[in-house]
């Protein structure tokens, strides 16, 4: 059946297929954008071969040892345009840029490789990588394995052989022991040492207080005085060890051969993990892929942050949003309440419902000034004169910390709690609470007993959203607390455990902070994505479950309404 | 049937006293929790109005007046006092605490004394040579401490007061001494006796000029420290300057000592080039005012001139460069002033302001930027002939007969005013009046920027953008959705496009600078291409199902046509993409950037507007949609059936009879996705430049207005002009989408209203 083209525009179908394509362009971009985090987040931990090939441009011919983090076709013209000599046979030239890494031996550790000079390409299985604490990857062949400077073992070929592989397992073993120093070195350093330094610094805060409080009796300060003489002691001692350890971690190096024939050598303490992707199977891979996910998850970041874990981001975020809801929560309950069931209904119940409304859709940026203005310097700067004249002229909440952007959140917050709420107190039928009045129960005892419980899996939606909505938000957190590098965590063994005055990191910012204000940007973007690939899981789960209880709530409350 | 009823009623008392207590108790309970949840339900409300005024309780500061009030000492007003020294006063200053005042007389003389009681500190007399005495007074500038005597016998002198502060005891003594920067003999200017002197320089090179008004001489001076030896030498040249023909009341000279100004003849001023050292030429004799000249300054920095005349009028003037590429003495502005001379005219240490006194003894305090009189209160009663700020602006020293009077002043934040917030604004340096945001820069005089107007412009401009994708979009979809789509999918739909609604704007903000905007500088044809192949296909497509025997699209029921168009569209937007290279290649000469900059002169930022545009139209998306579908949604079924009855087409019933209804809600939907646009802050801070520029081209970046705050709030210093403007700008973003919201949530409610009754 053929209709003419007037007809066909005439019965207004076009349009109709115009407004199914804005749906479909909606959803593609949706979809695309989650494919696109989720596939380069997760690729990036994947061992990625490491290819050797030799490199003629201009004359000049060296190998090229790396891993091709991306390919690209470019226009031979412009190429040639830019001054590059190549010949006009093919339209499109290919071009990778290889992470070179040996950011020690070559300066840099990214370079742009054209394929057409990139001849000779293997994957030699004895070619490993070994990810460092410090200069980034290094790729090259293991030529030995010293102990105090003297060799425990040799291997100077470059084929795949039982030598090697013993060689191998030698590297290994001595690896895992320099790790477990490491360990050790960290928990003296963070842990003892840590707790020794924030005692020491609590025991000049309390003597600066005696002398701001004029006290002369001498005995607080002996005390003081003896205490800090035993931290003393201790600290020598664990300095000691401390010495013990680090030369025991320097026992060990390695030898290897990179890319120019030179043969360098690296001390083992410097490395975080040995292996050679090209002679792994697909099960050592996986497992390296696991490995390298949680340690993505559980680690401290190293290197500026493009490398290494987001633990601290993670427990920084989860903190901060845990706080928020405890402060948001009973705020926002109660002023919904007070809304809903409390307060008289007329035009002034409806100017403050808009108002809360709308409050919602102020820009956080907004929030985060006020804070700033508010929170930090104004009440801070007053909580400092009243409560910590000894830590002056240094600010303890007089300054950006965890606690005022909890505080600054769950303001940003609190409509949402509010909103979500009401519209659970006021899908309570009426019938209920009178049957409950009628009973004899007074008001409270109705609120308590009866409303309040068939109303908290929307109490329950609106904290969810909040902590969806705190969860993702940065700008305003840039004012009030979030820093790129945190020393510590907020939660320690320190007393008084929860540090609500430090600075913490957030998942957001280390996003905004890694991916543009890093001077590695080539190397951090992988983590990008996979820090977003994780934000974006932690948010979506978040309002699933949100949307979840508000449909089962409503099914709820169908029932009651028969 | 008889059933019989053992059960023993129970006894029931209620009113035990136990009872009663019990009741008691809970009646208090409900009372105390509902008094207690009033309070708190309140405090929240309260709480959260306090943003809309604290936000209001920084700005206002802005815009108070200064005021001005007798200095007070140890909760003493301090009465003037007698003038310290002899002689006529040539120069008063103070030092940063207002502690200490300098004064120089004619005899030579540099009295040291305490601002608060006239008790002389310390007595400098200049080593003037026997046969001559002190003819003329020149000072480089007020931050500077520089300053210089001329004499009689053509020499002069130059000193610097400086003083130092030091702690015994913990009580704080400031020493304040005379220095000698160009050594402690006088320097050779003129053979003729120094009437007038011009002194200004810094670190190695200093001028002084002087002479009678047809006999000036120049003397460059250049400093060199020996390295060895640490021993610092002068090397002078002398340059004879040309006759001005002017009867010249003062000289002053640029602190490049490469312009000299002197103002004569009552009501001319004169501009030497001094450009070419030995070569000074007159570039222009102009009349610079109405009515005799009574005063004369260089404004902070040294770059401006403003002169004040005897009917009180104060201009600003300095140097324009015209299309010649010559430098001309411009007046730029004139402030509004009394009627009364001006006797004299001071200007402060680190802003662009001066004060000025008049001859009805008015003290009235400007700020040039601004172009405000920020203060006019008469100060004295008889005449004042002298006036000096303290470096902190915060106190005014006045000389008045033979007494000296010590003012406080609080002026806080002279720099704003609506015309150099929201207006052009000539600046210093620029060839015309501009827009512009520059907060700060690293040298100390310099002029601060804050026209909020490039970055309400980038704020409009990127949300303008925004909405451009977003509202059809988003409206398109929601139609489509809420009318056409079947229930089974729709419900899917719906919670899958909100749900990007909580996509944190970081992660948008990422990916539209690190991957959308490469992408789009690389397949820049490619886009366009998209956005002209995209419409065309699917109208295609359907064009030939429409074509298609209807077996075939039975297939596919009603409502289902958004699926089936997936795979049209991923193929017309690969397709695109695909043949932007061979496209580049065949009309863009293989670079559109080149071809754009090149051949259109349309300058091209790889972070731009267009993905902006892009990146936060997809923000924006969700809001609208859900908005617009649920308002579309609401429309009584009841009307689109009878419409449909009545033999309409569903496309006809739509736009005649469902839109319509729907519209309140949509331009809800839109007004609300705007006020999110334009206060998205994270996406524009990553996906632009921030570069506050006012230009509509969609390849160029903006700063807006939220990212300006999370830029320069952290480094802004509490307190101070920039904090409380940055406050102002939270403060329009907080008024403007709480506008726009309000207006949304009204038209909304009054639309569910109107629903209701239907």
């Amino acid at each position: 059946m053929n209709i003419s083209v007037k007809e066909w525009f005439k019965s207004g179908s076009p349009w109709v297929w115009m407004n199914a394509g804005a749906v479909a362009v909606s959803m593609i971009m949706v979809v695309g954008l989650l494919g696109l985090i989720a596939v380069r987040g997760l690729s990036h931990f994947w061992p990625a071969d490491i290819v050797q090939g030799n490199y003629t441009q201009g004359g000049e011919q060296r190998v090229m040892i790396g891993e091709m983090v991306e390919s690209a076709e470019v226009l031979t013209k412009q190429l040639i345009e830019a001054g590059i000599d190549l010949p006009e046979t093919s339209e499109y030239s290919t071009r990778h840029l290889m992470k070179i890494g040996n950011r020690d031996v070559n300066g840099t550790d990214f370079t742009w490789a054209l394929e057409y000079y990139f001849k000779d390409q293997t994957r030699p299985e004895m070619l490993f990588a070994a990810e460092r604490h410090e200069w980034g990857n290094f790729y090259g062949y293991l030529r030995s394995v010293k102990e105090a400077g003297q060799e425990v073992g040799r291997y100077d070929d470059y084929d795949k052989s039982d030598a090697y592989l013993a060689l191998w397992a030698e590297l290994d073993k001595r690896i895992e022991r320099v790790l477990d120093i490491h360990d050790d070195i960290l928990d003296i350093e963070k842990g003892e040492i840590g707790a020794i330094n924030y005692e020491l610094e609590r025991l000049r805060l309390k003597e600066r207080g005696l002398q701001l409080d004029n006290v002369t009796d001498q005995r607080p300060y002996d005390e003081i005085n003896q205490r800090r003489k035993e931290l003393d002691q201790q600290y020598e001692g664990l300095q000691q060890r401390l010495l013990d350890l680090y030369t025991q971690i320097n026992r060990d190096s390695l030898t290897a051969e990179v890319s120019t024939g030179e043969v360098v050598e690296i001390q083992l303490s410097k490395i975080v993990r040995v292996f050679r992707p090209n002679d792994m199977g697909v099960g050592q891979k996986i497992l390296h892929y696991f490995a390298k996910l949680w340690e993505f998850v559980s680690d401290d970041p190293r290197e500026a942050n493009t490398e290494g874990g987001i633990f601290p981001a993670i427990f920084g975020t989860v903190m901060m949003v845990i706080l928020m809801s405890i402060l948001v929560t009973p705020f926002g309950v109660v002023a919904a309440v007070y809304l809903r069931e409390y307060a008289k209904q007329g035009f002034i119940t409806r100017l403050i419902r808009i108002a809360v409304n709308n409050l919602a859709g102020v820009p956080s940026i907004v929030y985060g000034v006020f804070g700033l203005g508010f929170f930090v310097y104004f009440l801070g700067g007053n909580i400092d004169d009243l409560f910590f004249p000894e830590a002056k002229p240094s600010p303890t909440f007089g300054t950006p910390g965890l606690m005022w952007a909890s505080l600054t959140l769950a303001l940003l917050t609190v409509p949402v709690v509010i909103v979500a709420t009401e519209e659970g107190l006021s899908r309570i039928p009426r019938a209920v609470r009178e049957g409950s009045l009628a009973l004899g129960a007074t008001k409270f005892e109705t609120l308590i007993k009866v409303v309040l419980p068939m109303a908290s899996p929307a109490m329950m939606t609106g904290v969810i959203l909040a902590i969806a909505r705190a969860a993702g938000e940065v700008a305003p957190l840039m004012l009030v607390g979030v820093v790129k590098l945190a020393p510590s965590l907020p939660l320690d063994g320190n007393y008084p455990f929860i540090h609500l005055d430090q600075k913490f990191m957030h998942l957001g910012f280390h996003i905004y902070d890694v991916g543009f204000q890093s001077p590695n940007v080539e190397a951090a973007r992988p983590l990008v994505y996979a820090t977003a690939l994780l934000l974006v899981a932690v948010i979506a789960l978040l309002n699933l479950s949100a949307i979840a209880i508000r449909n089962h709530l409503r099914e709820k409350y169908k029932a009651l309404e028969m | 049937m008889n059933i019989e009823n053992n059960s023993v009623i129970p006894d029931l008392d209620f009113d035990t006293p136990a009872a009663r207590r019990g009741r008691k108790f809970r009646a208090f309970k409900d009372k105390a929790a509902s008094v207690g949840i009033g309070m708190g339900g309140i405090s929240v409300i309260i709480a959260i109005l306090l943003i809309f005024f604290y936000l209001l309780y920084e700005v206002v500061p802005m815009f108070r007046s200064a005021d001005v009030q007798p200095w007070q000492h140890e909760s003493k007003i301090v009465e003037p006092y007698a003038i310290p020294g002899s002689g006529e006063t040539l120069y008063l200053a103070m030092e940063e605490q207002a502690e200490i005042g300098l004064r120089v007389s004619d005899l030579g003389e540099m009295v040291f004394f305490s601002t608060v009681s006239g008790n002389i500190i310390n007595t400098v007399q200049a080593d003037i040579p026997a046969d001559s005495t002190v003819t003329s007074f020149a000072l480089a500038s007020e931050d500077s401490h520089l300053f210089a005597l001329g004499l009689s016998n053509g020499q002069a002198l130059a000193f610097k007061h400086e003083y130092k502060s030091t702690y015994p005891d913990g009580k704080r003594v400031i020493l304040p001494s005379i220095t000698y920067p160009l050594g402690a003999d006088p320097i050779d200017i003129n053979d003729v006796s120094l009437e007038r002197l011009a002194f200004n320089g810094g670190e190695e090179n200093f001028a002084l000029i002087g002479g009678t008004q047809d006999n000036l001489k120049a003397v460059f001076i250049t400093q060199t420290e020996n390295l060895f030896t640490g021993e610092v030498e002068l090397e002078q040249s002398t340059t004879a300057l040309p006759d001005l023909g002017l009867d010249i009341k003062k000289l002053l000279l640029m602190p490049d000592l490469m312009w000299l100004m002197a103002a004569g003849d009552n009501t001319k001023m004169a501009v030497v080039d001094l450009r070419k050292q030995n070569q000074p030429v007159i570039s222009q004799v102009l009349d610079a005012s109405a009515s005799k000249i009574t005063s004369f300054e260089l404004l902070l920095g040294g770059n401006a001139v403003l002169i004040g005349d005897e009917n009180g009028v104060v201009s600003q003037w300095f140097l324009v460069r015209n299309e010649q590429g010559e430098w001309l003495m411009t007046k730029i502005r004139e402030f509004e002033t009394g009627t009364a001379s001006v006797t004299d005219l001071t200007i402060e240490h680190r802003r662009k302001g001066f004060a000025t006194i008049d001859t009805d003894g008015e003290l009235r305090i400007y700020n040039t930027t601004a172009n405000t009189n920020v203060l006019a209160e008469k100060v004295v009663a008889t005449n004042a002939s002298m006036i000096a700020l303290a470096p902190r602006a915060n106190a005014a020293l006045i000389e008045e007969a033979d007494k000296l009077r010590l003012l406080h002043i609080d002026n806080e934040h002279p720099e704003v005013s609506w015309s150099s917030l929201w207006g052009k604004v000539w600046y210093e340096g620029h060839e015309k009046p501009k827009y512009i945001w520059q907060s700060s820069a690293a040298n100390n005089d310099f002029e601060p920027k804050y026209s909020l107007m490039p970055l309400a412009f980038g704020t409009l401009k990127a949300a303008f953008y925004a909405m451009l994708l977003a509202t059809p979009l988003a409206i398109c979809g929601a139609i489509y959705t809420a009318y056409f789509m079947v229930p089974a999918l729709r419900r899917k739909v719906k919670p899958f496009i909100e749900l990007m609604e909580a996509l944190p704007t970081v992660i948008l903000g990422f990916l539209a600078g690190l991957w959308l905007a490469p992408f789009m500088e690389e397949n820049l044809p490619g886009v366009f291409v998209t956005l002209l192949v995209l419409p065309i296909s699917v109208l295609g497509f359907a064009f030939i199902w429409a074509q298609l025997p209807k077996q075939v699209r039975w297939l596919v029921p009603d409502g289902w046509d958004a699926i089936v168009l997936i795979p049209v569209i991923i193929l017309a937007v690969w397709f695109s993409i695909a043949i932007s290279p061979a496209l580049e290649v065949a009309m863009f000469d293989g670079n559109m950037r080149h071809w754009l900059t090149n051949d259109l002169g349309i300058s091209y930022d790889q972070r731009n507007a267009l993905v902006i545009g892009i990146a936060m139209g997809f923000a924006v998306i969700p809001t609208i949609f859900s908005i617009t579908e649920d308002a579309i949604f609401a429309v009584p079924k009841h009307l689109s059936y009878g419409s449909l009855a009545l033999g309409a087409t569903p496309w006809q019933t739509l736009t005649r009879v469902v839109l319509p209804t729907a519209s309140p809600g949509i331009f809800s939907a839109v007004m609300i996705g705007m006020g999110r646009a334009v206060g998205e802050t994270m996406i524009v801070l990553m996906a632009t430049g921030n570069t506050p520029i006012m230009d509509i081209n969609i390849f160029e970046g903006m700063r807006t207005l939220a990212a300006n705050i999370a830029v320069e709030m952290p480094e802004s210093e509490v307190g101070s002009t920039h904090y409380r403007i940055l406050f102002l700008a939270a403060f329009v973003l907080f008024t403007f989408t709480f506008i726009v919201n309000t207006l949304a949530e009204t038209i909304r409610q009054s639309l569910r209203k109107k629903y209701g009754s239907l």
